[in-house]
């Protein structure tokens, strides 16, 4: 198949759905529940007795009383309402790698020896789950370099954290703590490599690219180099795709000066097997495993931020840490150094079971052909943008290829039509698309779209993504109104953003929303 | 409730360029430039702005100034405007801009759109102030003034997008003019005369989902709390022009001048409005911060709107203790170009030359480069 792929002739579902509170009628049940027999009532006592009173309800929950035919039709409804990664070319979310997830994984995770373990079991019959995390750090720890590993973090941003934590550990045992209080980071890397360090006390300074490179130059970092320098946190590369070539100077840089180097690599699509934190020089680094990993996101969760440090700064991991004592793995806590705890019990540990499924599945050959054609992939659909598409730009490095993403700009389609990013975000839904990621903040590229072309998308649907935004681009052109006012084929229309976003408005709970309507 | 538009042409403005006149401003002028081949730039520019407004907008009222300021052009293109006041129909001049731009507000417009340059905003300020949402149609010869659209089909788009959305942002923009005498003997001299609210053409912040903490307003009070706790009681602070540098003492509750040099010490204020010479009798050799922010668009730090702050205050001070602050949309605005300065002396310019942290947030910097 080629450029030629068709375009779909699609139309979202509209059921007009209630939500399901406004579906309930008094009295309805899904499920009825036997009385209990009179043996098991003698044998048990009173079950008032029995519930501890911290955990009884003084009143019943306001739940939907609701029928199992009508909710199973208004869930149904409701999943033709959306569009998500598993029904959708979801290309278009960039910096998240919506990555297809292997179902036989999901098999592993729903099954009962995981889905009922309890945190608080005994360590003995925990062995295997215990197993699993020692054998994953393993892994992880070959893949970027590092010495030691935690699972604890519950998402990027907290793992980030945690190694803010650390840092500030390190240097506060050093003597240095009060006057290391200030972190380098750039405007482009992840904003958590700021706003992290910031909440951890840190002063952030950002440095900003430089010309046509897409990158700051190594003067502007040894401008602001000092003793007071505590580290760096950068992402590399940035959501533009490029890779800094600087980076293993900048890091010397930051080292000589006394400070630590923290690796973002929330998104290592296109790293594995090509460039190891190790070899950079990094002290610390993050991966996401719901993302490269291929756990899914499940609406923004459940996540696992996989932190991973050097030797020297092993003892600051949170507790616990899984280990072996040649016969049996445990938990260790008794860690006198350690930053503390960071999440409760074992961490997300669905995600850390998928994601070694998924590296023993593809090996280490197979993790470099992850990101080799993740790169291919993107520098495809970046070929077909940039030369077919009218109105799209990708700033920095022109010319130059881009590692699993790029940061496009609609800055001359809108120029040239009036027709800004926002509105082909929602013309692409017309197309079956789900709306895609535009930037993080500050907006640096005006107009922002950045769609990440994964290995697991096939040249036949980056040929069907890539004929989508041609499309709609020729449309801007020739009719700006019909992009505009999109989306036309979508089970709801267009919303202006203020009507969605003013805090004053917005209901978020059932309870919230009787409130507001006066109803009881 | 109608929509109401205000459209001013200054006729004359950009008349000058071809002719090497750099400016239209002064009778004298504009006869020389119609003696050189001038012919009038701004009405047709006008114009694309116009049809534009025409072919998006429904149901919106026009009002307009007689003749080739404005009701002509709105002839031409089929549109129905109120046209106000007179005008001496062989010879518009700077008044019957300000008479225009007067009468607009009593009308209750909701916003002016005016063709022409920095000459022309000048005169819409004076009569406008902050009263109304001012767009400008970039007509004229000059035009560092921030209260320009990039280019006239723009200027139609942001006058569409302000009818028709009810989101768009509202920013305080540099009014900025030159003095033309000394500008047409090579030396560019330039005054900052106010700020107008001007519609944002929606870039940086538009995605409240995305970009939302980002809002101006936010980094500004951020900017202002974070300056304001690390005041060192032995220091005298000047602060330079500006609504960024203003948000300052306005969150210590002290007075301030919008366009002029105020200098405080120990959370009082000293002196309002500071001439150079106030300025260096006050700071002598005491320890001096200076306190500035970049001209929106262009990035001048030193030299445009400031020249009070003159090389031999800034040689007090000393490079390190320049204190630079921004909001992050003003950095991403100058669109990668470096900051500037022009004090008037050489060596003064090459010592400022470098790289700045520039305070863009609470506690946070942005890392920005000055050239010269």
């Amino acid at each position: 198949m080629s450029k030629d792929v068709k375009l779909r002739d699609f139309h979202q579902a509209k059921w007009d759905e209630p939500i399901i509170f406004e579906l309930s009628i008094p009295g309805q049940r899904g499920i009825l529940i036997p009385e209990v027999d009179d043996e098991i009532k003698d044998r048990v006592g009173n079950i008032n007795e029995i519930v501890p009173r911290n955990i009884k309800r003084d009143k019943r929950p306001v739940l939907p009383e609701i029928a199992q035919p009508q909710v199973l039709r208004h869930f149904l409804r409701l999943s033709q309402e959306t569009l998500g990664q598993e029904i959708n070319i979801d290309i278009g979310l960039g910096t998240c790698t919506m990555k297809y997830s292997p179902k036989i994984n999901e098999q592993f995770v729903r099954h009962h020896k995981f889905s009922e373990l309890h945190p608080l079991q005994d360590e003995e019959t925990t062995q295997g789950v215990l197993e699993i995390i020692y054998k994953t750090e393993a892994l992880l720890k070959e893949i970027s370099g590092m010495d030691a590993f935690t699972f604890q973090p519950g998402g990027g941003a907290q793992a980030v954290y945690s190694n803010a934590s650390i840092l500030k550990a390190y240097h506060t045992d050093r003597g240095e703590g009060k006057q290391r209080n200030e972190i380098i980071t750039t405007v482009l890397s992840h904003p958590v490599n700021a706003a992290a360090p910031h909440t951890k006390g840190f002063k952030v300074i950002n440095l900003i690219p430089e010309g046509d490179t897409g990158y700051p130059s190594l003067e502007q970092l040894k401008s602001v180099v000092s003793e007071k320098t505590a580290g760096m946190f950068i992402t590399n590369p940035e959501d533009t795709g490029i890779f800094n070539p600087l980076i293993k100077e900048m890091v010397d840089i930051v080292h000589e000066a006394g400070g630590l180097c923290v690796a973002d690599i929330a998104d290592a699509n296109g790293l594995f097997g090509i460039s190891r934190a190790k070899e950079v020089g990094y002290d610390m680094c993050h991966y996401n495993l719901h993302k490269a990993f291929s756990s899914p996101h499940g609406s923004m969760g459940p996540c696992c931020g996989a932190q991973g440090v050097k030797d020297f700064l092993a003892k600051y991991l949170p507790v616990p840490i899984v280990k072996n004592d040649g016969e049996k793995y445990y938990l260790d806590y008794n860690r006198p150094d350690s930053i503390g705890k960071v999440r409760k019990f074992y961490g997300v540990i669905a995600a850390v079971l998928r994601a070694y499924c998924w590296i023993m599945a593809i090996g280490a050959d197979g993790l470099k052909e992850v990101s080799e054609l993740s790169i291919l992939n993107n520098n495809y659909l970046m070929k077909r943008l940039l030369t077919e598409v009218k109105g799209i730009s990708a700033p920095w490095s022109e010319g130059q290829f881009r590692m699993e993403q790029v940061r496009y700009s609609w800055e001359k389609l809108k120029e040239d039509t009036g027709v800004g990013t926002e509105d082909v975000e929602r013309r692409c839904i017309d197309y079956g698309l789900q709306e895609f990621y535009q930037s993080h903040p500050p907006y640096l590229v005006p107009e922002p779209f950045t769609p990440e072309p994964n290995e697991t998308y096939s040249k036949m649907e980056i040929d069907e993504y890539a004929n989508i935004f041609k499309k709609i681009s020729e449309e801007a052109y020739e009719n700006p109104e019909l992009v505009k006012t999109a989306p036309h084929n979508a089970s709801i229309s267009l919303i202006h953003q203020s009507a969605i976003t003013d805090p004053e408005d917005l209901i978020v709970t059932w309870r919230v929303y009787k409130r507001r309507k006066g109803l009881k | 409730m109608i929509k109401r538009l205000g459209f001013i042409i200054n006729p004359i403005a950009g008349m000058g360029g071809k002719v090497g006149l750099k400016g239209t401003d002064g009778e004298e002028i504009v006869k020389k430039a119609l003696s050189l081949g001038a012919k009038k730039v701004a009405p047709n520019k006008a114009k694309i702005t116009l049809k534009y407004i025409k072919d998006n907008i429904d149901g919106l009222e026009i009002l307009t100034y007689p003749g080739d300021m404005g009701e002509e052009e709105c002839k031409e293109l089929g549109i129905t405007s109120i046209v106000v006041g007179n005008i001496n129909m062989e010879n518009t001049t700077y008044l019957d801009t300000e008479e225009a731009a007067l009468r607009m507000v009593e009308k209750k417009v909701d916003l002016i759109l005016f063709a022409g340059g920095d000459g022309t905003a000048r005169n819409i300020y004076t009569s406008v102030g902050d009263r109304v949402p001012v767009i400008g149609i970039p007509a004229g010869v000059k035009m560092h003034s921030a209260v320009f659209a990039t280019n006239p089909l723009n200027a139609g788009k942001i006058v569409v997008d302000f009818f028709n959305n009810t989101n768009v942002e509202i920013r305080e923009s540099e009014v900025m003019d030159i003095d033309e005498e000394q500008f047409r003997a090579g030396r560019v001299v330039a005054k900052l005369y106010g700020y107008m609210n001007v519609p944002y053409e929606q870039a940086y912040v538009q995605s409240l989902k995305a970009g939302g903490i980002y809002s101006d307003n936010i980094c500004l009070e951020g900017i202002a709390d974070y300056v304001i706790e690390n005041m060192e009681s032995d220091y005298i602070y000047l602060l330079g022009p500006g609504t960024t540098t203003k948000k300052i003492l306005e969150r210590m509750g002290l007075p301030y001048t919008l366009l002029g040099i105020d200098i405080v010490k120990d959370g009082e204020i000293l002196v309002n409005d500071a001439n150079e010479t106030e300025i260096l009798e006050i700071v002598e050799d005491k320890k001096t911060k200076i306190i500035i922010t970049p001209i929106g668009g262009q990035g001048y730090i030193f030299g445009r709107g400031n020249q009070q702050l003159s090389p031999k205050v800034i040689k007090v001070a000393g490079k390190e203790n320049i204190v630079i602050i921004s909001t992050p949309n003003k950095l991403i605005d100058l669109k990668r170009r470096p900051f500037l300065v022009d004090t008037g002396e050489e060596d003064i310019d090459r010592m400022l030359e470098g790289y700045y942290k520039v305070i863009v947030g609470y506690d946070e910097t942005y890392v920005y480069k000055c050239s010269y």
